[in-house]
């Protein structure tokens, strides 16, 4: 099979598909269960931190 | 020792800049070496004059963030603003007025050099800066992390400037590989390719040596943009210099295979350059400025992934009724009205992250540019998705509704959070306890909503008009306007056009007098108060 053919069907079907799933993946990976309480510590990571990098030693004990 | 090598390499720097010039086959060229040339020696002088000891005070603590280059971001994106939104002026009144283009200018400076001056300088150098030091504040906040790279950052901040330099000068020269957004020469691409890796490399360590568990979803935008923009920028510059003493060089692509290339480039640079930067912003300053995390954790991450998925395959729809087949461009086509969702969810994730805070509007105006901004965000991908349809685009395409549709997204998009996210930094970044007026913004706010408005409400009539004039036939199936026609008829339009730019200006100059102010004149932040660290 000439190459443009070959690539043009497996990107519209095997590609495709596996981009898609990957995609829903994601989705289902979101809405695992306890990811709630995960994402509630990430969205405030904006309100932290604004003057100053943290240490080694206040960084291990903040997620201990 | 690294200062010997930094001596041995500028000098070779100086050589071949000064062979380069003495070799040069076209002025612009000529000009470009003589550039690099002068920047060489004073780098080369400042080195050799420098103590050839350590500094006593290690100049990069990691005890602290690098905020040094992010001032000069935030002057440059202030500078280079104000320079773009001029030329876009000056262009504007010579659209409505020929007579100014003189004479004299012929061939350097009129209208034909100054467009796509007037498109990179807004889009790179102000879009660029605003980008580049946003993202290099925004990924050590979030990464409780200093800079990668020690003085990396210097490199990214001044190679950018040069790049900006050398293409914009190169425009006006003549120097242009005539590919939209991507103009400037062999030379200067390659020298992007390099500065933008240096970008990747310090935003990319800082995330690996972040002291946060998780990469917040700022990062994960700017970061797609910054491996996007590299890999779009490589695949659509790919041509051969005609020499490699002269400025010209010849696409590898050409015909359809170039136009495809071409407008993947194209459209992803708004994708990723103009939207996926820029969210990176949204999802940082406006949780910064409500002082409440994002509306929905969870959809932000589906957001990035469904945006990222999408944007890539839309460019096609800037080629309808084109040799391009059918099914590419029905692609593009469909994929940009998918592209609706993701745009959306993003909008209200901005938006609703003010749930709860919504008094803020009246009390805040930088948070009321923000907020506008992002509502500028929702109408351009409610507009642009439908202008890729097919039976739209024919009317459409080629006419100024087009450039009203990318003046409500670059103005009202990203110049408003770019606004926004000066307003926020300045007095974070001179440790000032508050902006030097607020009635400034308000002023600022007002001008350039009202500029933006009356600019797309210009481009929407006299697009749809132009349009609707070229396909107009008589009863035996002649064209009943010619293409001047349609241009007296623009006329104006074109006026009212230039004054919204005028205010959209304006109110860009009272930002930079404001922050200034607020600089010089504005009372310092308590040293107590920037020790305070929110509790947990």
């Amino acid at each position: 099979m000439e190459k443009y053919t070959f690539l043009r069907q497996f990107a519209d079907s095997w590609m495709l598909l596996a981009l898609f799933l990957f995609f829903v993946g994601v989705v289902l990976w979101v809405l695992r269960p306890g990811s709630s309480a995960t994402y509630r510590d990430t969205a405030a990571i904006p309100l932290r931190n604004a003057d100053k990098p943290l240490s080694s030693e206040e960084a291990s004990n903040e997620h201990a | 020792m690294s200062r010997i090598i930094k001596l041995i390499v500028l000098g070779v720097i100086v050589l071949i800049s000064m062979m380069a010039m003495n070799y040069a086959r076209d002025v612009a060229y000529m000009i470009h070496a003589g550039i690099v040339m002068v920047i060489a020696i004073g780098l080369f002088l400042y080195t050799a004059a420098q103590s050839a000891t350590q500094p006593a005070l290690d100049p990069h603590p990691e005890t602290e963030y690098f905020d040094s280059v992010v001032r000069y971001g935030v002057i440059a994106t202030a500078f280079w603003g104000v320079v773009g939104f001029l030329v876009g002026v000056v262009i504007a009144f010579q659209l409505a007025f020929p007579a100014l283009n003189f004479e004299f200018l012929q061939g350097y400076g009129n209208f034909g050099r100054l467009r796509p001056l007037h498109t990179s300088a807004v889009i790179f150098a102000f879009g660029g800066n605003a980008l580049i030091c946003t993202a290099f504040y925004v990924v050590q906040r979030t990464s409780a992390a200093r800079l990668w790279g020690k003085g990396l950052g210097w490199f990214v901040f001044w190679g950018y400037q040069l790049f900006i330099v050398l293409a914009a000068t190169g425009y006006l020269m003549g120097a242009t590989q005539s590919k939209e957004y991507a103009e400037p020469e062999w030379y200067v691409d390659l020298w992007l390719t390099v500065v933008w890796l240096a970008f990747l490399a310090c935003f990319l360590g800082t995330i690996i040596k972040r002291k946060e568990p998780h990469i917040y979803v700022a990062n994960w935008f700017y970061l797609s943009f910054i491996v996007t923009v590299a890999m779009l920028h490589v695949v659509n510059n790919l041509s051969i210099p005609v020499s490699v003493w002269g400025s010209h060089s010849v696409q590898v692509f050409s015909g359809v295979q170039d136009a495809m290339t071409q407008w993947w480039y194209g459209h992803n640079a708004v994708g990723f350059f103009l939207t996926a930067g820029f969210l990176g912003m949204m999802y940082y300053f406006i949780p910064k400025q409500a002082e409440r995390p994002v509306y929905s954790y969870k959809l932000s991450i589906v957001h990035f992934w469904a945006l990222i998925f999408i944007y890539i395959w839309a460019g096609p729809h800037h080629l309808h009724y084109t040799a391009l087949p059918d099914w590419a461009s029905t692609l593009g086509m469909v994929f940009s009205i998918i592209l609706w969702m993701p745009s959306w969810g993003g909008m209200i994730n901005g938006l609703m992250t003010l749930s709860g805070a919504w008094d803020k509007l009246r009390t805040d105006p930088v948070i009321r540019m923000m907020v506008i901004s992002v509502g500028f965000y929702g109408m351009s991908t409610f507009e642009g998705p439908m202008m890729s349809i097919r039976a739209v685009n024919s009317l459409s395409h080629y006419t100024d509704w087009t450039i009203g549709h990318v003046h409500s997204g670059a103005l009202g998009w990203n110049g408003m959070i770019t606004f926004g996210a000066l307003y926020f930094l300045v007095p974070v970044l001179w440790k000032r306890e508050r902006l030097y007026s607020l009635q400034m913004v308000s002023w600022h706010f007002w001008l350039a909503t009202i500029g933006i408005v009356l600019y797309a409400a210009s481009m929407w009539v006299t697009g749809i008009m132009e349009g609707l004039m070229w396909r107009e036939v008589d009863q035996y199936g002649f064209l009943v306007n010619s293409f001047a026609d349609t241009v007296a008829a623009k006329h104006p339009m074109y006026i009212v056009r230039g004054l919204g730019g005028v205010m959209y200006l304006t109110g860009a100059l009272i930002m930079c007098y404001n922050l200034w102010m607020t600089v010089k004149a504005a009372p310092a932040k308590e040293a107590s108060l920037v020790a305070a660290v929110p509790a947990e």
